[in-house]
């Protein structure tokens, strides 16, 4: 069996609205397994909102959406997500280590304890996003960048088959965001991504393919990102930034 | 000191000593739920609606408690319910709450046939008062909640640190959130005993809040937070006992001295690294 063998997000004319104004509008989006998706758009464009439906958090007003073939709900187990900002509070007390550990609650149980399994996951995803040497450290104690690898952690530690990225770099500093996407891309082989990112010419370089969304999906051809979308998307005013001169 | 010869001979205070004990162990790790979830506006909120459960039970000729622990379990599953699913407001009606307990309360109390109730009693508690009964009925609460948090401690942790990805985690999040609310309704009712049911809040949430500056993890927080309600009921009892000043506020100015003097140690720590960082 081939890579991107069968569909494992599929979205059939999806519309959503929040209260009166549509957020999307038959959105029909399919994404194959082993897939590393960009996901593309101006604020208020419906990326975020497509995450939540992906999740099962929200419901479509019309149309279909399946996960790994069934209910978002029944599939939302084996999907991990990373917001773009913590929920929580700061000054919570609770350790790195207990952090990431979350990612091993039991589904539907309320008895919960990690065993010794559940603990080497933990180490081992801490280590892969670099944040094993904080273990003991309280998340009050992490800077912008650390407190996003430990909800990257966090979710690895579910050890879900798709993992769904909500502006990773946001808090990251420019020079550390091409690291936590070689991270990404060396995750991506063992499960497929979704990423949220303002920052179209960087990832690119990394995604297999690019969908832009601005309440309807505008395109999802990969690597066709031309001048012309940019600004049907964003405006006239808005130019592309030139990160790298094979970009486009 | 008078208060420890006094403490060999009295029952009554010893039974005060106990009661404070049994009362700190329910603050430490139900304050420390209130303190890190910021819910201490809705933990008032239920400990002052209580008023209107006695003043029923009183005027019903029923057991003033039985009315604390039904009107405190009744408002906390209002105020969980509308937080979970109306999502606004919910301070409004944590104040309606708050003052139409209240006014209930004092209506029934007043409407009662026979003897006037103390109501300084409810309102400020009066821990010389209690009985050897109360005792063992603080001690069986104490047990529940103890309970509760020894088989809950994770998903707990899980729904007061982030909602939203314990719900993503399949864990019943409204469930765990509404008894988490009937377990402060049930810490208020047994500390309301103590200190009353308008100081309640201090002792809920001072001990707790301290011991947030020292701690790294909720249950070393609660661990902390216990002792402290237990130094902060002692030492207010010691305080109060040879002047004849009212325990209840002895204990409370005592912890909230202890909260600010502990604030500003904190505080002053904070602002010097970051200084040594930038």
């Amino acid at each position: 069996m081939g890579r991107f063998a069968k569909n494992i997000v599929e979205f059939d004319s999806v519309s959503f609205r929040y209260q009166a104004s549509p957020v999307l509008n038959k959105v029909t989006l399919a994404v194959r397994e082993g897939e590393f998706l960009g996901l593309v758009g101006p604020n208020g464009g419906g990326k975020s909102t497509l995450l939540k439906l992906i999740m099962g958090l929200i419901k479509p007003d019309e149309g279909s959406v399946r996960i790994f073939g069934t209910s978002p709900k029944k599939a939302s187990r084996r999907v991990g997500y990373v917001p773009q900002f913590a929920k929580f509070p700061n000054d919570f007390p609770i350790t790195v280590e207990e952090t990431v550990l979350m990612g091993r609650i039991q589904p539907g149980r309320l008895w919960q304890r990690y065993s010794k399994e559940d603990r080497k996951i933990a180490h081992k995803v801490m280590s892969e996003t670099g944040v094993a040497e904080f273990a003991s450290r309280t998340i009050d104690q992490l800077s912008g960048g650390q407190l996003q690898r430990v909800l990257i952690a966090r979710a690895l530690a579910t050890e879900p088959e798709l993992l769904l990225l909500d502006e990773p770099t946001a808090s990251v500093d420019s020079h550390q965001e091409k690291g936590v996407f070689e991270l990404f891309k060396e995750l991506n082989k063992r499960m497929s991504i979704i990423v949220i990112s303002h920052d179209i010419g960087f990832i690119t370089d990394y995604v297999d393919r690019v969908a832009c969304l601005n309440k309807e999906l505008l395109c999802h051809e990969t690597h066709a990102i031309t001048p012309d979308v940019i600004e049907q998307m964003y405006g006239d005013h808005v130019h592309m930034i030139h990160h790298h001169s094979h970009a486009i | 000191m008078e208060f420890f010869s006094a403490l060999t001979e009295q029952t009554f205070l010893q039974n005060a000593l106990i009661a404070g004990v049994l009362a700190s162990i329910a603050c430490g790790l139900i304050g420390t739920y209130v303190v890190v979830m910021r819910i201490s506006y809705l933990a008032g909120g239920i400990a002052h609606s209580v008023m209107g459960g006695m003043g029923l039970a009183y005027y019903l000729g029923g057991s003033p408690f039985i009315g604390a622990l039904i009107a405190a379990v009744v408002s906390a599953l209002i105020i969980g319910w509308v937080k979970l699913y109306w999502q606004e407001r919910e301070d409004t009606l944590i104040g309606a709450l708050w003052a139409s307990g209240m006014a209930i309360g004092v209506l029934f109390i007043s409407q009662t046939p026979g003897y006037q109730v103390d109501l300084m009693s409810y309102l400020f508690g009066n821990i010389l008062l209690v009985a050897k009964g109360d005792l063992w009925l603080m001690a069986g609460m104490d047990a529940v909640i103890i309970a509760a948090i020894a088989l809950l401690y994770r998903p707990f942790q899980a729904v007061a640190f982030d909602a939203q990805f314990a719900r993503l985690r399949g864990l019943p999040v409204n469930f765990l959130y509404l008894l988490l609310l009937c377990i402060v309704a049930l810490t208020v009712v047994l500390m309301i005993q103590v200190v009353g049911l308008i100081l309640v809040i201090a002792l809920l949430t001072l001990p707790a809040a301290i011991a947030g500056h020292y701690t790294k993890t909720l249950g070393s927080m609660m661990a902390l937070a216990s002792l402290l309600g237990l130094a902060f009921t002692s030492g207010g009892l010691a305080i109060s006992y040879q002047p004849d000043l009212p325990a209840g506020a002895c204990i409370i100015l005592l912890a909230a001295a202890t909260f600010i003097i502990s604030a500003i140690v904190a505080a002053r720590k904070k602002p010097l690294e970051t200084e040594a960082e930038a």
